[in-house]
């Protein structure tokens, strides 16, 4: 995982509450078995009109938002299936980092895999941002904090192992392998209780 | 040695712990049981080869093929149709990597295959006091017998599959229970939409629900599983329930499951399985059984949801005002009498047996509505053929409706089985997010018996009446053992 100290881009908004993963990558494109080249197809439903055109008014269509690394939406997002091609639909579009009130569980581990950062602030913070689209936001991963236009600096909660992973770029593959000893251990443990009832 | 009293959860977190969470670390948590199947596991698996590691316990994995799978049969020469070559090859995918890496893989050739949380359950795989993961949010289902399960991304089926484990905070609980008896007609779906729209959408997120109260331990192991199935869709990320009689009796003789002596060994362990007097959890919520009625979703997410005999909202908030607009609904419209154009009996939320026997009895000796397109779909060929040799089946199609071979199906619509923009599918499923069903379908979550009675009177209606009303006997079909 490639490391990640910074993002500091304007913003793109979704102002809808519980975006789910079936808006963010609808399931007919998960027949891949990739992870590149999602991104053409992020948003799919919303970023089309019935006959298959753009829709010129999605954000993600609009000229300014090209190369936006900030994605600020309404609460709940992510909410839905657990798959991890909404990350990387998101990360394939250029997204470092996804702000809003509450981000649902799953897909909150999946972005922290995949160098997206999953950020939640105030609800009164998050209204603000979602009413002024473009905005500049500085996010500073080693102080955890967020910059906000008029120079307010933000705290976001971001668990202590998540925050040295993407500061690192350590992937959390190679730190399970490293504790093999301590999992052979417990395998041994764990194999006399199954026997017990098992044999 | 006096011990703190301890929730199931708790319980079963602390016997899965291989290192325990320090503020600096998560917990590196064991997994008994990783089901794989062909849609989350294809990266995973190159993630194991890019790095030249093995399967750590390839007897820990198992595989089904369920999301991409055609529910239509072969054709004459033999051949799947599959939605797309992709599709196919994502099936043809998974069937290299087991082979290659010693996973046990059941085929279409083998005559357990099913929807993930369908076939392990009925198995016996499936068993109280494990630790449960699947690279689908669904996985809580497997929490109906008192094991923690849940789902994972791709980048976690990699972890498991090098591992055997995963890195966890510990989630809080939050304790839903349910007092006092259904009425007659009202299911266990009913009751988790009743659940979902009290606590909402993301009611659950964050914490792991353990379901209480004399109403749940008096559903069977298929409702429960039913309830269990939901929990993602109030955001938790897990639901689970502690074991009793009839998750013993349920699980006795499973084939995957202790057998003779070692099973009712098991069983006085298994009896531990429950949440200790006095032990406290994070949140409570409290609901009355006799609150609940038939329910359905009106709205784009599973916490909008409305008693069929009530209206929708009329408020102008901004949620409710576009999930009315997407689904097609005028403001404070009455529930039932909504015109249906499809109805699809199926998924890992409600394909069992007792499900399509609940559809079964509403369609003996009824027809599906001219309007109506109705798809039913067993969870397993175990259901399938259990069903056939009820004559469900014959049920089924001399309802007018078609009977299919297992698989997800509509539920997710990735393999082809879809529904067109704009229409209204009443759905045993789980999910009704915009377009989940196909781009611009909408999507009303409905029971088993609900589903069924919308098929026959072609709009929304409360199934009560089907189900205490039998119509003059059919020539055709007839039950033969239910």
């Amino acid at each position: 995982m490639q490391a990640l100290t910074e993002v500091v881009s304007r913003t793109v908004v979704l102002r809808e509450r519980n975006i789910d993963t079936d808006q963010i990558i609808p399931a007919r494109f998960l027949t891949t078995t990739e992870r590149k080249g999602l991104g053409k197809h992020a948003f799919n439903d919303w970023r089309t009109l019935p006959d298959g055109s753009a829709n010129p008014e999605f954000p993600f269509n609009r000229a300014e938002n090209i190369g936006a690394r900030i994605l600020v939406a309404g609460r709940n997002f992510g909410c839905g299936s657990s798959r991890e091609h909404a990350p990387w639909a998101l990360t394939d579009l250029g997204l470092r980092a996804v702000v809003s009130a509450q981000i649902a569980d799953i897909f909150r581990s999946n972005a922290l895999k995949n160098g997206l950062l999953p950020i939640v602030l105030d609800d009164a913070i998050v209204d603000e941002l979602l009413e002024q689209p473009g905005v500049e936001l500085r996010i500073d991963v080693a102080q955890r904090t967020v910059t906000l236009p008029d120079g307010r600096r933000v705290q976001f909660p971001l668990d202590a192992f998540a925050q040295t992973c993407l500061l690192e770029g350590v992937d959390q593959l190679g730190y399970l392998l490293k504790q093999d000893r301590v999992i052979s251990q417990f395998e041994q443990h764990r194999q006399r209780q199954e026997f017990r009832h098992a044999s | 040695m006096t011990s703190q009293p301890k929730t199931l959860f708790d319980k079963l977190w602390d016997a899965h712990v291989v290192t325990p969470e320090t503020e600096g670390a998560p917990a590196i948590l064991y997994v008994d049981l990783h089901l794989i199947h062909e849609v989350t596991s294809p990266q995973a698996f190159a993630e194991l080869d890019a790095r030249g590691l093995p399967v750590r316990r390839p007897e820990r994995t198992k595989g089904t093929l369920d999301h991409s799978t055609p529910t239509l049969p072969a054709n004459a020469s033999g051949q799947l149709p599959y939605v797309n070559d992709e599709a196919r090859a994502q099936v043809d995918t998974l069937r290299a990597n087991c082979a290659r890496f010693g996973v046990e893989l059941f085929d279409y050739d083998s005559p357990q295959r099913g929807i993930v949380h369908v076939m392990g359950p009925e198995m016996g795989l499936t068993q109280p006091g494990q630790t449960i993961v699947c690279g689908d949010s669904h996985t809580a289902t497997h929490g109906a017998f008192g094991a923690l399960a849940f789902g994972i991304g791709t980048s976690e089926v990699g972890h498991v599959l090098a591992t055997q484990c995963l890195l966890q905070r510990k989630a809080k609980t939050l304790a839903i229970t349910v007092e006092g008896e259904l009425a007659p007609g009202v299911s266990a779906k009913d009751l988790i939409l009743h659940v979902i729209g009290v606590i909402g959408v993301n009611g659950g997120t964050g914490h792991v629900i353990e379901y209480r109260g004399s109403a749940i331990r008096s559903l069977s192991m298929e409702q429960r599983m039913t309830v269990c199935n939901m929990s993602i869709e109030a955001g938790a990320r897990a639901g689970l329930m502690a074991p009793d009689d009839v998750t013993f009796d349920y699980l006795r003789g499973r084939p995957r499951a202790p057998q003779g002596e070692a099973f009712e060994a098991a069983v006085e362990q298994w009896k531990s399985l429950r949440t200790d007097d006095g032990a406290t959890f994070d949140s409570e919520v409290r609901i009355d059984a006799r609150d609940i009625q038939p329910t359905v979703t009106w709205g784009t997410h599973p916490g909008q949801v409305a008693a069929i005999s009530s209206r929708i909202p009329g408020s102008d908030g901004t949620d409710e005002a576009k999930a009315r607009d997407y689904m097609g609904w005028d403001p404070n419209a009455a529930v039932a009498g909504r015109a249906v154009d499809v109805v699809f009996v199926g998924s890992c939320t409600n394909s069992r047996l007792s499900d399509l026997r609940e559809a079964a009895s509403v369609l003996r000796g009824r027809h599906v509505h001219p309007r109506v397109r109705m798809l039913v779909v067993p969870g397993s060929e175990q259901v399938k053929r259990e069903a056939e040799r009820e004559g469900i089946d014959r049920i089924v199609r001399a309802a007018g409706a078609e009977w299919r071979e297992p698989g997800c199906s509509m539920c997710i619509a990735m393999n082809g089985d879809l529904v067109g923009a704009g229409q209204l599918a009443v759905s045993t499923s789980n999910r009704n997010f915009e377009g989940r069903q196909g781009k611009g379908a909408r999507t009303v979550l409905a029971s088993p018996a609900t589903a069924a009675a919308c098929a026959v009177a072609g709009e929304i209606t409360d199934p009560r009446p089907y189900l205490t009303t039998q119509p003059a006997p059919h020539a055709s079909a007839q039950l033969e053992t239910v």
